[in-house]
């Protein structure tokens, strides 16, 4: 039973010891150096990447609050892979903060509240998980405490994401009232189909529409992003939302499977709304982060589409599309981190000529938009591919063609940026960026992760065998 | 005199949880928003606790509910608290309005 409860929360354990051994060993010594911390964490999390290899097999422990099976370690490497590039690619920014230690303690706990979230078979879990991930976030995006727009951000995402966790929870005891469990499945045997459960439902779907920035409940998304420094919206924008897109999967196929006709009409709503607004809006940009933040709302679109879909089918295509979501647009934020640290740059026009001087960050920042934007070879492209197979298993050809006049939209805005790399020569462009190895090697793997995803099968055919019938 | 039932309870908390939403949307002072949101969840809370007395009193989940709710609010408002503090030391205000640096 001991060993197999250690099998069962490997992921946990692992980042639980990395934050005790930041909490006791380097809190308090002001020797260590920065550059020895990260390089200690970044070890801890590549070992988190290669866990989902070993003894991936279904178990329930803490009396069936917390389920473990292949999928689900599956998706926990792919987070941790995140924060893994995250910290690679942010080296120079981290290595000269003299707060290295907190940022590593906040990001910590949200990806282990992220696990215990995607775990949870029960309402009480999936809540606490939820709130370990959302609340150490906003006091991430403060991280740069002298800078006003880094506390307005920060102000903002506790604000909206307090005020959807209260519509969360009063949708969950409503399910409460109706069912009398918290636990998933029971609540899915008995939940009846009447206006009051239609109710609970909308209250739960709003809550996760905040988190995922669902257009009626999107406006704090732009603005969080633009305000928090660049690895924490990294990290907002990639590992949290694939975490939250992971359980609303689960929750949506799992808890609410009775309710498919009311959830497939707000779903269809919801996301003509979505890539539509995130789309219409991110050709007005001037701030590329902020533009990074509508591009990702439309995205979320997609994956609203994907979920319409015939179950399995849909939850291996979302788990596809997130994973190249994390190589894509990791290497975008990278970049942009990197100009924004070393030169303070953040505007569109500020990229003009930029290959002038930065020949191999222009690559990987172009291919990361061409794999955003669903250009073939990469593999961005099929991942909406499966996307919209996915919403064409159910016949929803109507969606698949507005899903697919958006993507068109996409092109003019991702590669207008593109343009401005290659094509427009500027009198003054940014001077020769110095690129840590450390940051190169995170870049390059994302660039291998783009495009090879794209050529070679059996990664989704991996993903596709553990997607089991609902 | 009728007893009290499960249905007063219910217009109760639905009350408070939208009084609490009205305030969220309408005040302007970010500490009083805060309080608005934990009336919010504190209406949540008499919904479990109801929910569990009258309906499932075999069981304690409801209840076990509200006491991990009344805990996470605390560590909600507490990093609240430290953001507005700091917010307040870079604007000298506590006001939701001059947060307004970042717009469309």
């Amino acid at each position: 039973m001991g060993l197999e409860l250690l099998f069962t929360l490997k992921h946990e354990l692992l980042i639980s010891l990395s934050i005790f051994l930041l909490l006791f060993i380097f809190v308090g010594s002001n020797h260590t150096k920065g550059a020895t911390i990260i390089h200690i964490v970044n070890a801890l999390l590549l070992i988190s990447v290669f866990f989902f290899l070993f003894e991936p097999k279904q178990s329930f422990v803490f009396n069936q609050m917390f389920e473990s099976n292949g999928l689900i370690q599956f998706q926990k490497s792919i987070l941790s892979l995140g924060l893994l590039l995250i910290s690679a690619l942010s080296f120079q920014w981290l290595k000269h903060h003299k707060n290295v230690i907190e940022f590593y303690l906040l990001l910590l706990s949200s990806l282990l509240g992220m696990f215990f979230m995607i775990s949870a078979a029960n309402m009480l879990f999936f809540y606490l998980g939820l709130e370990l991930a959302t609340i150490p976030l906003a006091a991430a995006a403060n991280f740069d405490l002298e800078k006003r727009k880094s506390g307005e951000a920060a102000m903002k995402l506790i604000y909206s994401s307090a005020f959807s966790s209260a519509l969360l929870l009063l949708g969950i005891s409503f399910v409460y009232g109706l069912t009398g469990s918290l636990n998933f499945t029971e609540i899915s045997e008995k939940i009846p189909v009447n206006a009051l459960s239609q109710f609970a439902f909308i209250l739960v779907f709003s809550g996760f529409a905040f988190k995922m920035s669902v257009v009626p409940f999107h406006l704090w998304t732009a603005d969080v992003y633009e305000g928090a420094p660049v690895p924490v919206t990294a990290f907002l924008s990639v590992v949290s939302k694939a975490a939250i897109s992971f359980v609303f999967v689960q929750v949506l196929f799992k808890v609410f499977i009775h309710l498919e006709l009311s959830y497939t009409i707000s779903l269809a709503v919801v996301s003509i709304c979505t890539m539509l607004l995130g789309n219409l809006f991110a050709m007005r940009q001037e701030n590329i982060k902020r533009f990074l933040a509508f591009s990702s709302i439309a995205q979320v679109g997609y994956i609203l589409i994907a979920l319409m879909g015939s179950h399995e089918v849909a939850q291996s295509a979302i788990i596809y599309f997130l994973l190249v979501y994390v190589f894509s647009n990791l290497a975008a934020f990278g970049v942009i981190g990197i100009i924004s640290n070393s030169l303070g740059k953040e505007n569109i026009s500020d990229y003009k000529g930029f290959y002038q001087q930065n020949k191999f960050l222009s690559w990987a920042l172009a291919i990361a938009l061409f794999s955003l934007a669903g250009v073939p070879p990469t593999a961005g492209f099929f991942g909406k591919f499966f996307l919209i197979l996915a919403a064409a298993s159910k016949g929803y050809y109507l969606l698949i063609v507005i899903a697919a006049l958006n993507m068109i939209i996409s092109f003019y805005y991702y590669l207008r940026i593109v343009r401005n790399i290659f094509m427009e020569t500027s009198e003054n462009p940014m001077p020769q960026v110095l690129v840590q190895p450390i940051t190169k090697v995170a870049l390059i793997v994302c660039l291998i992760g783009m495009i090879v995803l794209g050529l070679y099968g059996p990664v989704y055919e991996y993903i596709a065998a553990f997607a089991k019938p609902f | 005199m009728t007893p009290v039932g499960l249905p007063h309870i219910l217009l109760l908390s639905t009350a408070l949880f939208f009084i609490g939403m009205f305030g969220f949307f309408t005040r302007r002072n970010l500490i009083t928003m805060l309080m608005s949101l934990e009336l919010m969840l504190n209406s949540v809370n008499i919904n479990f606790v109801a929910f569990n007395k009258y309906l499932y009193p075999q069981n304690l989940s409801g209840v076990f509910f509200v006491i991990f709710i009344i805990t996470i609010a605390a560590a909600e408002a507490a990093v609240a608290i430290a953001i507005i503090i700091n917010l307040f030391r870079s604007s000298d205000s506590i006001d939701v309005t001059d947060a307004e640096e970042m717009k469309f």
